[in-house]
């Protein structure tokens, strides 16, 4: 996959990827997916996006190739791959902060490395390939238990981690009520794992009914869709008897509609890192002392959010790039027992020579796609 | 007004992983003080440096491993080394940074056109999808832009 500008991409043949570091591997890739943030990335939005670079960081593989110092992998394991790169050593992956390792991005600081996440996630090829180069091997790369389809390991390297952890962050309590902005496949997956956590109520919220309507039957949840409301706020604020909702999660982030002002300085004239309209519902939607819980991704420099609100409402806001490696093994033992089905989100697979099809069926929400598999054909 | 799942308790694993103590700045990270030792840690070897990387000005060194796809290059690297000579609080990192992307964008088309190959604008954009999934709404976007192209074209005109 080789990235063009936005809202184009094509396949071209690439130099096989090369061990550059003694504790890298090469995955020949199985499966890899097209990630909502993907998105943000084919719309031009992420900074320092470069014409030529390869996406993906949800993927799972063949361990193909091991630098010397690799102990923990061996050629032929069949592994998922963390989105986020990480070092396991410095002080932020040593406290379980996984998506926030400082040895992985020498391009910025407030993020950590990422596959195929623009050179702000450190300018690392990723897993839209056949190859991919993964540093840190011994860290990130887990091996898939034999019992496990791979439609379910490739979404446990993201989709999954981050749909639990947005909902974990929510601190929910028994008999809480959850409100959801955003049914993609994140917001569809905080829903579903939002029960883990004892609520009484999951709300979602939406503008596209054929998501609403996957999200009703899979996440067990409530789903409305704001266009049929007048002001989506008042309207969570009557239905949690004008009092807001316990916990509110953002599952949109920066390219969110539903708010003209927003849309117009965040996606028409890029006067703001994208549009914060989930944001400014969540925060506004919130009871007072509630918590905010932010997954949706935003660029860089500045969003406007109504942050004298939070100050006011006494909010606690809570965010992080999910720590895919702390979570594992408790999703792992999840879709083990059949608790979470993450497979049954996958609506399209699609080869990856087709991929500028699959960017735009799922960029523009066709077909009722809502997650897409891109199937490389190297073979061993 | 007030819905609930009639049987929410009978959702598998309902309720399972809740923790009363997460409440409300339950720590995500296990903290072992380590914070306080700064950038005092093991690191793993530094990669050897193959390209130009642009680094961060808020960090004193590399991180130890670190992508090589895409060095900068051409207008659009002039511009990326520009914009890494100042912070990532500064919009004079961040808006360069998109400036340069959109220059790479045609950056992009020429080195394809210099190569002898004419990008497909349709089949990179996917438009086989659109027409396939979306017709009557693609048809009328595409009508709109003519439209607006036209009548752009139309206000050119009559000032010169």
């Amino acid at each position: 996959m080789d990235y063009r500008g936005p809202y184009r991409v094509r396949t071209v043949e690439k130099p096989m990827p090369k061990i550059l570091h003694p504790e890298d591997a090469i995955i020949r890739v199985t499966r890899t997916c097209i990630c909502g943030s993907d998105l943000h990335l084919y719309h031009g939005m992420v900074p320092d996006t470069r014409v030529g670079s390869t996406f993906g960081h949800e993927f799972v593989g063949v361990v193909e190739e091991v630098g010397p110092l690799v102990q923990k992998l061996k050629v032929g394991d069949q592994v998922l791959v963390p989105f986020n790169i990480a070092c396991g050593k410095c002080n932020f992956c040593k406290q379980g902060l996984f998506g926030n390792c400082h040895e992985s991005n020498p391009m910025a600081t407030a993020v950590g490395g990422i596959f195929g996440y623009s050179h702000t996630a450190g300018g690392y090829d990723g897993g839209q390939a056949e190859y991919v180069r993964v540093p840190y091997a011994d860290v990130g790369p887990t091996v898939i238990p034999p019992d496990m389809d791979p439609d379910d390991a490739v979404l446990l390297t993201d989709v999954v981690p981050t749909g639990y952890q947005a909902a974990e962050m929510g601190g929910i309590k028994q008999g809480d009520t959850v409100v959801i902005f955003g049914a993609g496949p994140i917001g569809i997956m905080a829903a579903r794992c939002a029960w883990f956590f004892g609520p009484s109520r999951v709300i979602i919220i939406d503008h596209v009914d054929y998501r609403l309507e996957f999200a009703k039957n899979y996440a067990y949840c409530e789903a409305y869709n704001f266009k049929d409301m007048e002001d989506p706020v008042v309207f969570l604020k009557k239905t949690t008897d004008w009092y807001g909702a316990d916990v509110c999660i953002d599952c949109v982030g920066c390219e969110a509609e539903g708010n003209s002002l927003q849309t117009f300085s965040g996606k028409v004239t890029l006067m703001q890192a994208g549009t914060a309209t989930a944001l400014q519902w969540a925060i506004n939607s919130v009871k007072k002392g509630g918590i905010v819980s932010i997954v949706g991704v935003y660029g860089p420099p500045f969003n406007l959010i109504p942050i004298g609100n939070v100050l006011n409402k006494g909010l606690t806001i809570r965010a992080n790039q999910a720590s895919v490696k702390r979570l594992l093994p408790r999703l792992i033992e999840h879709v083990q027992e059949g608790r979470l089905n993450p497979k049954g989100l996958i609506t399209h697979r699609v080869p990856l020579e087709e991929v500028a099809d699959a960017y735009r069926l799922f960029s523009s929400k066709l077909d009722n796609c809502i997650k897409t598999v891109l199937i490389p054909s190297a073979k061993a | 007004m007030k819905k609930q799942h009639h049987n929410y308790k009978d959702i598998p694993g309902w309720g399972m992983d809740a923790d009363p103590e997460n409440e409300p700045n339950y720590p995500m990270k296990n903290y072992t003080g380590d914070d306080h030792h700064r950038s005092d840690y093991q690191r793993s070897a530094p990669q050897p440096k193959d390209v130009e990387i642009l680094m961060s000005n808020e960090r004193p060194k590399m991180s130890a491993v670190f992508g090589n796809s895409v060095p900068p290059s051409g207008l659009s690297g002039m511009i990326r080394r520009y914009a890494f000579k100042h912070s990532e609080d500064r919009y004079r990192h961040w808006l360069p940074l998109i400036f340069a992307d959109r220059v790479n964008m045609f950056e992009g088309v020429i080195d394809d056109l210099s190569r002898g190959y004419l990008p497909n604008m349709v089949a990179e954009r996917g438009w086989k999808m659109e027409m396939k999934h979306n017709p009557k709404g693609f048809a009328v976007k595409i009508a709109t832009v003519a439209a607006v192209g036209y009548a752009v074209y139309l206000i050119l005109k009559k000032k010169k």
